[in-house]
């Protein structure tokens, strides 16, 4: 069909909205609410256009018709767009200095646009108080603007932790009081909200801390999903390869010495498929993956009776932090309270899992603080560190390169797949059966096996439910929280959404095929530290393994405001 | 038979009687046309506005002929099940003379949720179905996806009873109108339908001796029409507010307005749960400065009629009365 926007003639398929042929074509219409991977509320306002000279609507969510006639631009459009932007300021406190959105935010930007007062009225909220969930998450009440994205993406996770509670035009976003329901950290709402309601614990008031500390061996290792991201932080594209330049900027940051999580993810490789061929001979199948904390959570909380199935391996910047300091302290005499190994992580569940009890050892953590991508770009960009043309730097030794498939962790299937390679010596096609859920199956020693890749909670609550059935539907399962794994995590730069996520997954590709060495057991790196460190069971169990255990639900922890 | 009860209903010329205006039989052809494994129908008597009893008044007194109604409009559909969607406060006064009425038909009887939006024809279908009173987006309009997405019917009380009217071949083009506020003679009022307002004060005995001005279509979204507009037909809800000018406080009028507008908001989009909040704040300042802006949002921009509605609402009050009243005392 044919329609019309600002004068220009434009073809449109039916169904689309007027935001999608505006957006193929270039034209700039203002969103918030809105976002590519949830449903469409059309409750914030921003986005009206003027439709066949008499009303306005929302451009999100009214369809084209034939020779309809759109104006993205008159006096009235861009009043209404201005009044709702000072409303939705009005029930938004400002804590710019310190948001996710960091120099990004839309609201802003929209209110430069529309000449926008943004104190034009007393903020309603400023007496709402933020809530901390466990040690990962935070959400400020009093920054919500009401569009309820975040309770939408908590269920679509099969989560469904946050709510709506109260009345009439007082309801309100709210994390649920139920004993049986609780938070699992995977951060998922702050990707979602466009007004910066949700941050990591430590966003950004605690990043720049840890730097601070003089005498210390400040020691960073850097997950793989984040190569294939921080650029964003910088302008530029999704999916840009940023590794060599990252490890640059750190040094110039202070840090001592930089390493790579993906070697500690050869190692988990070689420890998880060593686990899996056990379970295959001794019984204990399905064999979970745990490098998710997000997922170890779920598990720990929502099925308990899963527990005996997760591997015991730990996840790779674990193992490698516990092996970085281990080398510190044992080859070059440093003493361990003198380190302060910070991981770079596309995650914010990484940051609840480096104070797991089980981990520490002597009053020792293998890893001291959880940086997010997002906190990472935040300190360069502070420090005014330019990634974007920085020389391209290397890793340290001992543990300098990871494998292919240390790098291909950071994406939905990497676990598994370098699991499977290890072992068969192939990499295994998998089948798509929907999204979030890929299987395959494999011979083995006259065994067939059958492989599960899982990305996203709510695949992750069927996948058990299905399990609890059949036990024997699969016989290892990868889950991943995030949509798309660890590249759509929640410590990911925003904007993010699933097409973002799939750029990234390419950048990372491209990461993965640098690498000289396909597998983890080939990797000569893998093979010194088995030769050197992880030489007996019992040292390997000590630095490689951990438990699991019921969790019950974390109590809120309710910061209030006095403002008013 | 049921294709006569259509061409008769077309024929009286039967409009929506919940102040839409929407021709009865064009919305039932409309459920009609779609192709559907299953219909509903609902007689929504949530009754949620201001001053408005004419549905209680037509439940408790002639609920024959509202069942009546529903009936027919089953039968014209082959819908699987009616619904009456009733508001909690009628429930113990209605509830048993109703299921009376509808003795082993399909029809149930769902008690209503929320405030005034529960009774707007999108919400009252998600909190038939189990949910929260939010409107929904429309297109689809009930009428091709309505309750768990099958086509559904959804009309006034008022407008069952003059189907059931016709039905019985006694409709005598009648109407109700709940006449409330400083009104001498307040109560519900069957009068015949299309006469002008002030035919319908002095037919009822409600032409005040005082100065006065009305409110027309609703005590909270209806609209100010002064003694010199009432030679018009009331082409909305059947509702008149009558109010007494001497001694009357104009904020405290809005506040109450705009208190149960409030109230009966869904929180869901900006300019009607933030603008409304805002004009709250303006009238207990008393200083209305800004509420420009505030009307042209919710009158331009609101996800559903509500914020519309309520909008047209205050603005003829701020310019016929307000606007008067400050003169006068300037």
């Amino acid at each position: 069909m044919k329609i019309k926007i600002n004068g220009k003639k434009l073809l449109a398929k039916e169904g689309e909205t007027i935001l999608d042929v505006s957006k193929r074509n270039g034209i700039h219409i203002p969103t918030l609410c809105y976002h590519s991977d949830v449903t469409i509320k059309a409750s914030c306002r921003v986005c009206v256009v003027e439709v066949n000279r008499e009303e306005l609507l929302p451009s999100c969510s009214t369809k084209v018709q034939n020779g309809m006639v759109v104006e993205t631009d008159t006096s009235s459009v861009r009043r209404a767009r201005k009044i709702n932007l000072e409303l939705l300021f009005s029930q938004h406190q400002e804590e710019c200095h310190d948001c996710i959105w960091n120099l990004n935010c839309k609201m802003l930007d929209f209110a430069k646009e529309y000449k926008v007062k943004i104190n034009k009225f007393k903020d309603r909220k400023d007496h709402y108080p933020a809530y901390r969930f466990g040690c990962s998450l935070e959400f400020d009440s009093s920054k919500c603007i009401d569009c309820r994205n975040c309770i939408e993406i908590c269920k679509e996770q099969g989560v469904g932790f946050l709510e709506m509670r109260g009345k009439s035009h007082l309801r309100e976003v709210f994390p649920s009081e139920r004993k049986d329901k609780d938070c699992v950290h995977c951060g998922q709402c702050i990707n979602h909200c466009p007004a910066g309601a949700f941050e990591a614990v430590g966003e950004f008031e605690r990043t720049e801390k840890p730097l601070k500390k003089e005498e210390i061996t400040l020691i960073f290792q850097i997950a793989p999903a984040v190569r294939a991201a921080i650029g964003e932080e910088f302008g530029l594209p999704a999916g840009f390869n940023l590794m060599g330049e990252l490890v640059s900027s750190l040094r110039q940051l202070g840090g001592d010495n930089i390493f790579d999580v993906p070697v500690g993810a050869d190692i988990t490789t070689m420890e998880e498929s060593k686990e899996f061929l056990k379970r295959t001979e001794e019984g204990g199948l399905p064999l979970l993956t745990s490098c998710c904390p997000s997922w170890v959570r779920f598990v720990e909380f929502y099925y308990p009776e899963f527990i005996p199935h997760l591997t015991t391996v730990r996840s790779p910047h674990i193992i490698l932090g516990k092996l970085i300091k281990e080398y510190f302290s044992t080859k070059k005499g440093v003493d361990p309270q003198e380190l302060f190994l910070i991981s770079i992580m596309p995650c914010v569940a990484k940051k609840h899992e480096i104070e797991r009890e089980e981990l520490a050892e002597n009053g020792v953590r293998p890893v001291d603080y959880v940086m997010t991508t997002r906190e990472t770009g935040r300190l360069l960009k502070k420090n005014n560190i330019k990634l974007k043309g920085m020389e391209k730097g290397r890793t340290d030794d001992p543990f300098g390169e990871a494998s292919f498939s240390g790098v291909s962790y950071g994406a939905s299937g990497g676990v598994m797949q370098s699991a499977i390679f290890n072992i068969i010596g192939e990499r295994v096609q998998f089948k798509k059966v929907s999204s979030g859920l890929a299987e395959a199956s494999i011979s083995y020693k006259g065994r067939n096996l059958r492989l599960a890749v899982v990305h996203g909670l709510k695949n992750a609550r069927n996948a058990l439910e299905g399990l609890k059935k059949d036990p024997k539907r699969y016989d290892y399962v990868e889950v991943m929280a995030c949509p798309g794994g660890c590249i759509g995590g929640g410590g990911q730069p925003v904007p993010t959404s699933e097409s973002m996520t799939k750029e990234r997954r390419a950048g990372l590709r491209k990461a993965s095929e640098d690498k000289e060495v396909l597998k983890a057991k080939d990797n000569p790196v893998v093979k010194k530290v088995y030769e050197e460190i992880l030489t007996t069971e019992k040292e390997i169990s000590r630095i490689c393994h951990t438990r699991y255990h019921e969790a019950s639900k974390t109590p809120l922890y309710k910061n209030k405001r006095n403002n008013k | 038979m049921m294709k006569d009860i259509i061409s008769k209903i077309e024929k009286e010329g039967i409009l929506g009687r919940s102040g839409s205006n929407f021709p009865v039989h064009l919305k039932w052809e409309s459920v009609k046309k779609e192709k559907a494994e299953k219909k509903y129908v609902v007689c929504n008597a949530a009754e949620g506005e201001l001053g408005a009893f004419k549905d209680l008044f037509i439940l408790k007194n002639h609920s024959r002929y509202v069942i009546e109604g529903i009936r027919v409009a089953i039968d014209y559909l082959s819908a699987e099940k009616g619904y009456i969607y009733l508001k909690k406060e009628y429930f113990e006064e209605v509830h048993d003379l109703l299921k009376e009425e509808i003795g082993n038909d399909e029809i149930e009887i769902v008690k209503k949720k929320g405030g005034y939006i529960g009774g707007e024809e999108t919400a009252l279908i998600k909190v038939i179905e189990g949910g929260v009173p939010e409107p929904q987006k429309k297109p689809p309009f009930p009428t091709q996806k309505g309750l768990w997405g099958y086509p559904t019917l959804v009309n006034n009380v008022e407008s069952f009873y003059c189907v059931g009217k016709i039905k019985r071949e006694e409709y005598e083009k009648e109407r109700f109108y709940s006449i409330f506020g400083d009104a001498p003679n307040k109560g519900v009022h069957k009068l015949q339908g299309g006469i002008t307002i002030r035919e319908i004060l002095e037919s009822t005995g409600n032409v005040p001796d005082f100065e006065y001005f009305l409110k027309i279509g609703g005590g909270a979204c209806g609209i100010i029409m002064l003694p010199e507009e009432l030679d018009v037909p009331l082409r909305r809800l059947g509702v008149i507010m009558i109010y007494k000018k001497e001694g009357l406080d104009c904020y405290a009028l809005m506040k109450k307005w705009v208190d149960f507008l409030l109230e009966g908001n869904c929180d869901k989009c900006t300019p009607c749960r933030e603008g409304l909040y805002r004009i709250m704040e303006m009238i207990e300042k008393r200083d209305m400065e800004g509420v420009e802006d505030m009307l042209f949002a919710m009158e331009k921009t609101s996800f559903c009629p509500l914020g519309t509605s309520a909008a047209t609402s205050l603005r003829s009050f701020l310019e016929k009365v307000l606007k008067n009243d400050h003169e006068n005392k300037n």
